[in-house]
């Protein structure tokens, strides 16, 4: 695990997956990452990061970049972004950080890195079809106050999500 | 005015105080709200798989599309996927290629654009009207202060809404509380964000985010904070409880949501807003406003 609050990351060239960057540019919302001039500005006005100083998507980006694939795509770090769009507003090079964290994130799916959270999230939308389920009590809570019967489950959301 | 009412999936379970102040708000304005049977918008699943995450918005806007209704959304993560696909399927080709063809097999739909979007906020504010909202309030909020929280899906990214308010300073929210007769609170951390979208994966981060505000908040004097997103609302109201444990502190800040301090200006009942759901008591502002002893 690379820990990012370490001063520098070492590059071991022979890790370095030069395909990488392109597959991140394939994704939608990955197109624009080669644009990034690592200015940092991202960094400067990350919520996230203001808490967690392990987070810095400047440094993702780089890495990204650089083509550490495996590195990237096994850290929970990827995770960490708020998707707030503060950084997507003020980048000057249109990069989109957020969407370049998704595109990531989406390529960590594809290889099976999952994190326990969101296999759990994945589970409760295949069966639900919802995030949260329109159970016995919310439905009772529903009559109760009035609201209109909505359907427990959402099946063309399960269709959807099928393998 | 009819439009498709577009709950998603943490408002029908979680926030039926938000649900229900804005069914009677719009029955006041003359606004008629469909159910249809939507699903997920996509949002939470984008970061699992993108495609997949459009499909799921377009299936719902295919829907709105068959009824022929505009969609209001309440929940700021929905009215920005929503519109998101709207855009990105118009302005790409290929993903709207890649996306229908996922329509087509999964569920025999086909989408190809044509409902507009609008969260009810901004519908409030471009379409309604702010004058026009003012024209009709009936119990003015005078001497209450409010202190806003615009959330970040509800306008950004700019280029995905166009531009309707400004990403970094936005007004439209500040403009709606003032027609109640309220008043609107600047502060520090005004544009922060309320870490919903991160719980799940790392609570600690979250709390720590939403406490940030409340934080702020509680060394200036304001009656409520409010908020458009029921996500935001979990942060602020739901936690404020248990940061509240967690660290020692005490905020008592009452969070309402938009249509239910609009539904006290329109002169709404108090029972009929859903209070008793709020997680941090509001019969202090309540008591200021006089509808109760």
């Amino acid at each position: 695990m690379v820990t990012m609050t370490e001063k520098s990351i070492v590059v071991d060239v022979s890790e370095l997956k030069s395909r990488f960057p392109r597959n991140v540019m394939k994704q939608p919302g990955g197109e624009a990452i080669q644009k990034c001039f690592q200015c940092a500005v991202c960094v400067a006005n990350c919520p996230i990061r203001a808490i967690e100083a392990g987070y810095n998507p400047r440094r993702i980006i780089k890495m990204t970049l650089l083509g550490m694939k495996d590195r990237v795509l096994s850290e929970e770090f990827i995770w960490l972004c708020s998707v707030c769009f503060l950084c997507q507003e003020r980048c000057p090079q249109e990069v989109r950080p957020p969407e370049v964290m998704n595109a990531i994130k989406n390529l960590a799916v594809k290889e099976g890195i999952i994190p326990p959270a969101i296999n759990k999230l994945i589970e409760a939308f295949k069966e639900n079809g919802r995030l949260y389920p329109i159970d016995e009590f919310a439905a009772e809570e529903r009559d109760y106050m009035g609201l209109p019967k909505l359907s427990e489950k959402s099946n063309f959301v399960k269709k959807i999500l099928e393998k | 005015m009819k439009y498709a009412l577009f709950l998603g999936c943490t408002i029908p379970s979680r926030a039926l105080n938000y649900e229900l102040s804005i069914r009677k708000v719009a029955e006041v304005l003359g606004i008629e709200l469909v159910d249809l049977d939507f699903g997920c918008c996509g949002f939470p699943l984008a970061a699992v798989d993108e495609i997949k995450a459009f499909a799921l918005a377009a299936g719902n806007l295919s829907l709105a599309k068959k009824h022929n209704l505009p969609i209001l959304a309440l929940c700021s993560a929905c009215a920005e996927a929503l519109t998101k696909t709207e855009t990105s399927l118009a302005e790409r080709e290929d993903l709207s290629k890649r996306v229908n063809r996922l329509l087509k097999t999964r569920l025999g739909l086909e989408y190809r654009g044509g409902v507009s979007i609008k969260h009810f906020a901004r519908f409030l504010y471009e379409d309604f009207g702010i004058d026009n909202l003012k024209k009709i309030i009936k119990r003015p909020l005078k001497g209450v202060k409010i202190a806003n929280h615009y959330g970040c899906h509800y306008m950004r990214p700019s280029e995905v809404y166009q531009n309707f308010d400004d990403p970094l300073f936005p007004v439209s929210l500040d403009l709606l509380v003032e027609a109640t007769g309220a008043e609107n609170t600047n502060y520090k951390t005004k544009m922060e964000c309320c870490g919903g979208a991160i719980a799940g994966m790392n609570e600690n981060i979250a709390m720590k985010l939403a406490e940030t505000k409340l934080d702020d908040l509680s060394k200036i004097e304001v009656d409520a904070m409010v908020v458009i997103c029921p996500f935001c609302s979990i942060m602020y109201d739901k936690q404020q409880v248990l940061i509240s444990e967690a660290e020692g502190k005490n905020f008592e800040i009452p969070v309402l949501y938009y249509p239910q301090l609009l539904g006290l200006a329109l002169g709404i009942e108090p029972d009929e807003l859903g209070f008793d759901l709020n997680a941090t008591s509001v019969e202090k502002l309540l008591k200021k406003i006089g509808v109760e002893e």
